[in-house]
């Protein structure tokens, strides 16, 4: 048993860290923020140099062929910058779905360049507000023989705006299967939304007969499956991004002054970071049984996944508002990066769905196992 | 990263199950808050002798050597046989008295003591709180003087648990009244058989005196029991109470199991309590708090593992435990109604007592409120109270009730 990343993945750590701190400045989330730029392409072919889309991607399809800890621990310090990249879209649901389907020319073409940076997926699931998600999916996909046509309108779709091609969601024949659609090609519509995190730009998709390959051997079990994985990876981001938004309250408590005293001082504001501080451990312990349970393939994933995605939503939140909250009427401003936590907490919490489609993704989960395996959990 | 066992973990995790399948013993209607110890000393003597006694120590003291890894394991073990609760019941002995000698006892006293505790021969109290200060420890007034190669010690403790079974106490008294407070404090060990040694049980919230008064009067203790240097009994407090918050947030359970089966048998006017979609989403969040609970507390043992002092760091699982405990036992009852008021509607009122005890979780070990101030300031490193009193000498400070 080891309860922790290893030293090797330590020491990885410190390297992104490094770099990231003077490559992913705040500086260029608002450059892609304030801009009609959909990413920082710049920084997209920085993380590409180091091999990072592929690093748990095998070296069969060009990636570095690591797990996905070290992958784990990527995701936690892209959210910590807020790099303002198309990251978890393309490696942690694109990448994902074509590993997880079966191997046809599709899988063999698209994803060595999602491993090497040079194309970039999202994922296309929504159609409008509310929560059914794929269960009750309108985009329908006609064909046969993996060559199939998607119609139908998908929105919102996060990352949209950068990506090269979509992961659809759609019917055939009843039943939701996953579809990789090129969205240079014909009968793709793409128009921009305006969304809560300007620095990660929304796409409306409409697709009217567009060509589309069928992701073999992806059916309900995967998507869920599909989901899962990402949503472990992308509970790493979010408790990135929370960690550095409680640093960022904690250390402007303690440049602050009011009464004659530093702020950190009063309790009301000590004793809220403290709740937060202990929240981030809960919230990494969650997240490091989620991230084992993914990198050892244990049947508790779909349990440790969603505790791990509820908690690193709710704890980004927390982290996120507080951190406004202590920054006093500074922190209502644009010029204070708080906003951006802000922002993209709200976005992370709603891609891959929002927390009552996952609680209630975890007591089925949960209901799976009779409750005496739960016992022995 | 693996919360699964290696297969030698796998092998001695069956080689512990084996062993304590075939030593463990029925103590249930013996073992009662505040009426008897006799299980758990039995318990800890028949681990010493079967080889899996105080797995981590050194084995001149009665250990094993084993890892801090195996030591866990062997206490799952235990957990999951319904043993647990024996070694959990002395872990002031274990976890923090043992822990402080350890650390801080000169040679002679690990050898008078370390064995015995081994061996289930002596429990241990822990003699630091008083009527006029528990959070503000460093505040406690029971003198300690000198008188030759001895100490005479007056004063009262109270909310001393176990005290009426200790056969020994880790103690801190005030040996200088005239310097500031954390300065004039010695730490001691005082054999409770001593006379001037007078212990009455507290009745509890709960029911039941698990914890007591102290009441000491011209207590003499050799100068040969005191622990570190007269004056500076405040940093070896602090080694022991860092142990104790590691201990406390393991110690008590999330209360999960109870909940989802509860939730399986209670009926609501809309059908069954699992297919209501408010108590879903409650049950989701106790899952994610108590998975949480479950891989903190693995993480903060296995730190224990590579040798590391508990620090600060590990008040946050005590934190994390008392008022989440609390509310969800609450969301619990509300699920009962009017039948939940009954002693009895509910797995023979263990779930009654545990909303009971939990009152005690944010209090016992440091208060949340303390535990917050521990965190901001030890860990996250925000500026301290102003401290009125620091500077004072102790006999200065004015006091209230
Ligand atoms: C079940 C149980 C078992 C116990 N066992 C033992 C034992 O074996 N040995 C032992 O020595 N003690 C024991 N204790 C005592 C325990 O450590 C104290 O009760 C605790 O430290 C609080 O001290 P107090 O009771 O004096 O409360 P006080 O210190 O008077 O606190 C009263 C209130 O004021 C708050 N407060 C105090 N200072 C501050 C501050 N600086 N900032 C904000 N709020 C503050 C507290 O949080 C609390 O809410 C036990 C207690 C319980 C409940």
């Amino acid at each position: 048993m080891q309860f922790n990343f290893s030293e090797d993945q330590e020491a990885m750590r410190e390297e992104v860290r490094k770099l990231l701190a003077k490559e992913s400045t705040s500086r260029r989330v608002r450059d892609v923020l304030e801009s009609d730029r959909t990413l920082d392409k710049d920084l997209w072919q920085l993380l590409a140099d180091q091999g990072w889309q592929g690093i748990a991607i095998d070296e069969v399809h060009g990636g570095a062929g690591a797990g996905y800890l070290e992958l784990c621990v990527l995701a936690e310090e892209l959210g910590r910058t807020l790099a303002p990249l198309p990251f978890s879209s393309s490696v942690f649901v694109a990448a994902e779905a074509l590993k997880l389907a079966q191997e046809t020319p599709v899988v063999s073409s698209w994803l060595p360049k999602v491993a090497s940076g040079e194309a970039i997926g999202c994922f296309a699931i929504a159609e409008g507000v509310g929560g059914a998600h794929w269960g009750a999916l309108k985009c329908v996909a006609e064909g046969s023989g993996g060559a199939f046509a998607v119609s139908g309108t998908k929105s919102v779709v996060i990352d949209g705006m950068s990506a090269d091609f979509a992961i659809v969601a759609a019917q055939t024949n009843g039943t939701p299967g996953l579809f990789l659609v090129d969205l240079m090609d014909g009968g793709v519509r793409r128009e921009h939304i305006d969304g809560i995190d300007e620095s990660r730009p929304l796409a409306c998709l409409a697709f009217d007969n567009a060509a589309a390959d069928q992701l073999g051997g992806v059916g309900p079990a995967e998507i869920d499956q599909l989901l899962d994985r990402a949503a472990t990876l992308m509970a790493f981001e979010q408790l990135g991004g929370a960690s550095a938004a409680l640093e960022m309250g904690v250390a402007y408590a303690k440049e602050r002054y009011a009464f004659g005293r530093q702020i950190g001082s009063f309790q009301s504001i000590k004793h809220k970071l403290a709740d937060l501080y202990a929240e981030v451990e809960l919230t990494r312990s969650n997240c490091f049984m989620a991230a084992w349970a993914l990198s050892s393939g244990d049947a508790s994933l779909a349990e440790a996944a969603a505790s791990a995605r509820l908690s690193a939503s709710k704890l980004y939140f927390n982290c996120a508002k507080e951190n406004i909250q202590v920054h006093g009427g500074m922190g209502f401003t644009w010029e204070l990066d708080g906003h951006l936590h802000y922002r993209r907490a709200r976005l992370l919490s709603a891609a891959l769905g929002g927390s009552t489609y996952w609680r209630e993704r975890l007591l089925t989960a949960l209901s799976r196992r009779n409750s005496s395996d739960t016992r022995a959990a | 990263m693996n919360f699964d066992d290696t297969p030698a973990e796998a092998e001695y995790r069956q080689r512990a199950r084996a062993w304590i399948e075939g030593n463990t013993f029925d103590f249930r209607g013996e073992f009662v808050s505040g009426k008897n110890f006799d299980p758990i000393r039995k318990w800890q003597r028949i681990k010493h002798d079967g080889g899996w006694g105080c797995l981590h120590w050194p084995r001149e003291y009665g250990g094993q050597e084993a890892s801090q890894i195996e030591n866990l394991i062997f206490s799952q073990e235990e957990a999951r046989a319904g043993i647990g609760i024996l070694s959990v019941a002395n872990s002031i002995t274990l976890g923090m008295a043992a822990a402080t000698i350890m650390h801080c006892g000169t040679q002679e006293q690990k050898d008078a003591h370390l064995e015995k505790i081994a061996r289930g021969e002596k429990i241990w109290c822990q003699l630091f709180s008083e009527p006029v200060a528990g959070s503000d420890l460093a505040g406690i007034k029971t003198r300690a003087e000198r008188d030759g190669d001895d100490w005479i010690v007056n004063g009262q403790k109270v909310w001393t648990s176990y005290a009426q079974f200790a056969d020994w106490a880790i103690l801190v008294t005030r040996s200088d009244p005239n310097v500031p407070k954390h300065k004039g404090l010695t730490y001691f060990l005082l054999d409770m058989k001593s006379p001037g040694v007078e212990v009455r049980p507290i009745l509890q919230a709960s029911g039941g005196s698990d914890f007591n008064e102290v009441f000491l009067n011209d207590v003499r203790i050799p100068d040969a029991n005191r622990v570190g240097e007269v004056g500076e009994g405040w940093g070896v407090a602090l080694t022991t109470l860092m142990n104790e918050r590691a201990a406390i947030a393991s110690v008590f359970p999330t209360n999960f199991d109870d909940i989802w089966s509860l939730t399986h048998e209670v009926e609501l006017s809309n059908g069954p309590a699992i297919q209501d979609g408010a108590v879903r989403s409650m049950l989701a969040d106790w899952y994610v708090w108590h998975k949480g609970m479950d891989a903190l507390s693995l993480r903060l043992q296995s730190a224990l593992s590579q040798g590391r002092e508990p620090g600060p760091e590990a008040s946050a699982g005590k934190l994390l435990l008392g008022a989440r405990r609390q509310q969800y036992l609450e969301h619990a009852f509300d699920l009962l109604d009017i039948g939940g008021a009954a002693t009895s509607a509910y797995d023979d009122g263990a779930l009654q007592f545990a909303y009971l005890r939990v009152i005690g979780n944010r209090l016992e070990g440091g208060t949340d409120e303390i535990l917050r101030n521990i965190l901001g300031e030890r860990v996250l490193g925000l500026p301290p109270e102003p401290r009125v009193d620091k500077a004072t000498p102790f006999n200065e400070i004015p006091v209230g009730r």
